[in-house]
């Protein structure tokens, strides 16, 4: 009979929050969720933000974050009640038989030690190996999580890893003292596809290899299918569906589990790519300012009007920077940009206010995109005024139109954005790109600081206002997923280059050059086994070469 | 709108208090401000409150009316810095480059002399009167401001609504005055209720120095160097400004927090 690792009972988790300039006040974050962890299996936990994820696998070491205060059931942890152990018990527990991994490795490393005396702290600190034992195991994690140089790796500094690096030695720190349980927190969340796939299936290896059991707490449900043998959903602080891995992916029962599993299937037809564009950006090289290294190189593509361009690549390759060079903030080196057929002044300054008025941009972080002390009205209705002196109960008629067009509707101009959720705060932002009828709207990144439901709804929503308005869309992304959503042309870019450029039915089709290849097959589907799939796959190629 | 706290009502109600007899001075002070009433140093007693100062003159009516002058003159000085400090530094801010380096730089320069010494230096060849005092208290100080008002300024500047607002094409005045400032004003508020009592000390320092408001006009650091003689024999006339300038300073920051904290909401003030 399998043994019982972690049992949690009707847990009851509750915070005060301290709005300021308002009276504190209670509220439960997490309602009666209960569940079982068996020795050495997976137990995947997700949801959206504010669905309680990260505080309950927290609280499986008994830890409250910032006034977190775990105020009903129990946890049982082989065979005790942790939540009644105290301090001294707690001590004794967290870095011995629970340990954690963290979302961002960069901010969990101590910058100034090198990395074995971080890996082996713990270990060392609870007395369960000598140093040299220590290290000795540490190395040999650094192996079996597929670390290069596992010898010296230990020797070096944070920084001087990759971020992908990084989080291994950070899986590796956590299974250094022989835990019974490990809590993943989002550990592939900030790499990009590429990395994470590593990333992933070293972590899925040193799993099964150390027989360790373990909670992996993520918002993607297609990575945590390939992880888990056990799938918990969770909204509000409520369990949704618990079930296998199997049953959640194949056969889901709830709505909300439903939805998630089939979310980005929006289906776009491409449009008709034979049009002058309205956009041509033609042999751009960029630098910045002091610097000798050109983040772009020789970047060329059209865009038609009314129609979206999608921009794809890893961080750092240079797509933000493009849309720097198209807005003017950072004035191209070489090469040209034309605008509705006109030549467009590298500078900013340079420009009339009716080029300005037609290149609109929305951002990826709708919180820092709008001023928090301005009004959605006074956010929607500046640009009516600032392009078309729109004043008084005109401008007031023009934002009320904007709030209904992105589906917001009445009682919304007078909110402050703190008032806003997530989705509607993006909807503002579009809302007042829209406010000043662009021909085209630089999307950077809209979608991806948001929940998939919510971030299915943008799309959907930008979509429409495309088909109404026939603005175009520059839409700039790492994820995939949404670009086959929504673009009707495609460009990939990697290290500054445009690595391969057309319509999308050509860029998603084979023949891939390798840099592609790698791209497509690293994102995450929602099916059990692609994982081993994808790797198989590599292999074979790799043996074949 | 929600009770007021504890600590803003006594703030509040103290601050409100000096403000108010230094407006009405002449109308509540019970003696003229320079006129000798008794002889030097009398006890308090119910005809003078507080006693007489060194040549006989009612020290109650000296306070106010000294309360008056010297809150005056911080209130306008701290005005001035701020004015002149924080648009100065929303300007490097947002300008950068060598602007930012031209009005740093000048400021560096300026605050390497101690401020003291430089208003005496400044105050020594000038005619020590009570516009040249605003001014040379109010330059000095805003290059305070200057600093803290560019550096809330240089964060928000970078924000992504701060560059929207270029990209639509704004024009300074609007980034400096509609983006940043409302933004910046909960560090300023609170900044302004301790350079306000800096100020209050720095007049008050000026006059005892003989450098400040001359007499006979009275101001609380000009009483405290009128009676600093009568501590010897145990006499407390020059306690009692320094009893006042505390409890102004104290209640003053009760208010400034409050505001603070009203101004940090970012639901405009409403509950959630």
């Amino acid at each position: 009979m399998p043994e019982t690792l972690l049992d949690v009972r009707g847990l009851v988790i509750e915070a005060t929050s301290y709005p300021p300039g308002e009276p504190p006040k209670d509220v439960t974050l997490v309602h009666g969720v209960s569940f079982t962890l068996e020795k050495g299996k997976v137990l995947g936990l997700i949801g959206e933000s504010g669905a309680g994820k990260s505080t309950i696998g927290l609280s499986s070491m008994a830890y409250g974050r910032g006034g977190v205060r775990i105020t009903g059931g129990e946890v049982w942890l082989n065979g005790r009640d942790i939540l009644k152990g105290g301090a001294g018990g707690l001590r004794a527990l967290r870095g011995k038989e629970v340990t954690y991994v963290a979302q961002s490795a960069a901010a969990a490393f101590n910058p100034a030690k090198p990395l074995m005396e971080q890996v082996i702290e713990t270990t060392l600190a609870r007395g369960m190996m000598g140093r040299a034992e220590a290290e000795a195991r540490a190395v040999d994690l650094f192996r079996q999580l597929g670390l290069p140089n596992p010898e010296t790796i230990g020797k070096r500094f944070p920084h001087q890893v990759s971020g992908g690096q990084l989080q291994r030695v950070m899986t590796a720190m956590a299974l250094c003292p022989k835990p019974d349980l490990v809590i993943f927190d989002e550990p592939t969340t900030a790499l990009d596809v590429t990395t994470q796939i590593d990333v992933l299936a070293a972590i899925k290896r040193a799993i099964h290899e150390t027989g360790v059991g373990a909670l992996y707490i993520t918002h993607d449900l297609a990575v945590v299918a390939q992880v888990s043998d056990h799938i918990m959903v969770l909204r509000h602080g409520k369990t949704v569906e618990y079930g296998t891995c199997q049953q959640i992916i194949e056969a889901p029962q709830e709505d909300y589990t439903r939805a998630l599993v089939s979310v980005r299937s929006i289906d776009h037809a491409e449009k008709n790519p034979d049009v002058a564009p309205v956009l041509s950006v033609q042999n751009v090289t960029a630098r910045y300012k002091g610097t000798h290294f050109d983040v772009l190189k020789n970047v060329t593509v059209d865009l038609p009007p009314g129609q979206t361009l999608a921009i794809v690549g890893e961080s750092g390759s240079g797509k933000s920077t493009l849309a720097r060079v198209i807005t003017g903030l950072l004035p191209a080196a070489q090469g040209r940009i034309t605008f509705d057929g006109r030549d467009l002044s590298p500078d900013l300054s340079g420009r009339s206010r009716n080029d300005l008025r037609e290149l609109q941009m929305i951002y990826q972080m709708a919180d820092v995109a709008m001023n928090p002390r301005q009004t959605v009205e006074t956010i929607i209705g500046r640009p009516l005024e600032f392009y078309f002196g729109l004043r008084g109960a005109e401008k007031r008629k023009r934002v009320q139109e904007l709030l209904d067009q992105i589906e917001m509707g009445k009682g919304f101009a007078d909110r402050y954005p703190a008032e806003l959720s997530g989705g509607q705060k993006q909807r503002v932002c579009i809302a007042r790109a829209l406010a000043a009828k662009p021909k085209l709207i630089i999307c950077d990144e809209v979608t991806s600081a948001l929940d998939p439901l919510v971030a299915d709804g943008i799309l959907k929503l930008l979509l429409e206002l495309q088909a109404q308005e026939g603005v175009a869309y520059l839409f700039i992304t790492h994820d995939l997923a949404t670009v086959r959503a929504i673009a009707d042309r495609i460009a990939v870019m990697f290290k500054g280059k445009v690595q391969r450029y057309g319509p999308k039915s050509d860029v998603l089709a084979p023949p891939f050059d390798d840099y592609t290849d790698l791209l497509l097959s690293s994102v995450p589907e929602m099916k059990l086994g692609w994982l081993e799939q994808v790797l198989d796959h590599r292999k074979m190629e790799g043996a074949g070469n | 709108m929600t009770r007021l706290p504890l600590a803003a009502l006594i703030g509040l109600v103290f601050t409100g208090a000096y403000f108010a007899a230094a407006l009405l001075a002449p109308w509540i002070a019970p003696y003229g401000m320079a006129e000798i009433v008794g002889d030097s140093w009398e006890p308090s007693s119910s005809q003078f409150w507080l006693g007489t100062d060194s040549i006989g003159r009612d020290l109650m009516s000296r306070m106010i009316w000294g309360g008056r002058t010297t809150i005056f003159i911080a209130t306008c000085a701290t005005l001035l810095s701020f004015g002149m400090g924080s648009i100065l530094g929303f300007f490097a801010a947002v300008k950068g480059g060598w602007v930012d380096q031209v009005l740093s730089r000048l400021v560096d320069l300026m605050m390497s002399i101690p401020s003291l010494i430089s208003a005496l230096v400044v105050l020594s060849v000038m005619p020590v009167t009570i516009p040249v005092l605003i001014l040379v208290m109010g330059i000095l100080d805003s290059t305070r401001v200057f600093r803290l008002a560019r550096a809330v300024a240089v964060d928000i500047a970078v924000m992504d609504y701060v560059e929207a607002a270029r990209l639509r094409g704004e024009k300074q005045g609007w980034i400096i005055f509609r983006e940043i400032l409302p933004n910046a004003l909960s560090p300023l508020v609170a900044e302004m209720g301790l350079r306000f009592i800096f100020a209050v000390l720095f007049i008050s320092t000026l006059s005892f120095l003989g450098l400040g408001v001359q007499p006979p006009m009275a101001d609380w650091g000009g009483i405290v160097k009128e009676n600093k003689e009568g501590i010897v024999y145990g006499i407390p006339a020059a306690l009692i400004p320094a009893f006042a300038i505390a409890t102004l300073a104290i209640s003053v920051n009760l208010v400034a927090d409050w505001v603070l904290n009203r101004t940090s909401s970012l639901k405009g003030g409403r509950g959630a």
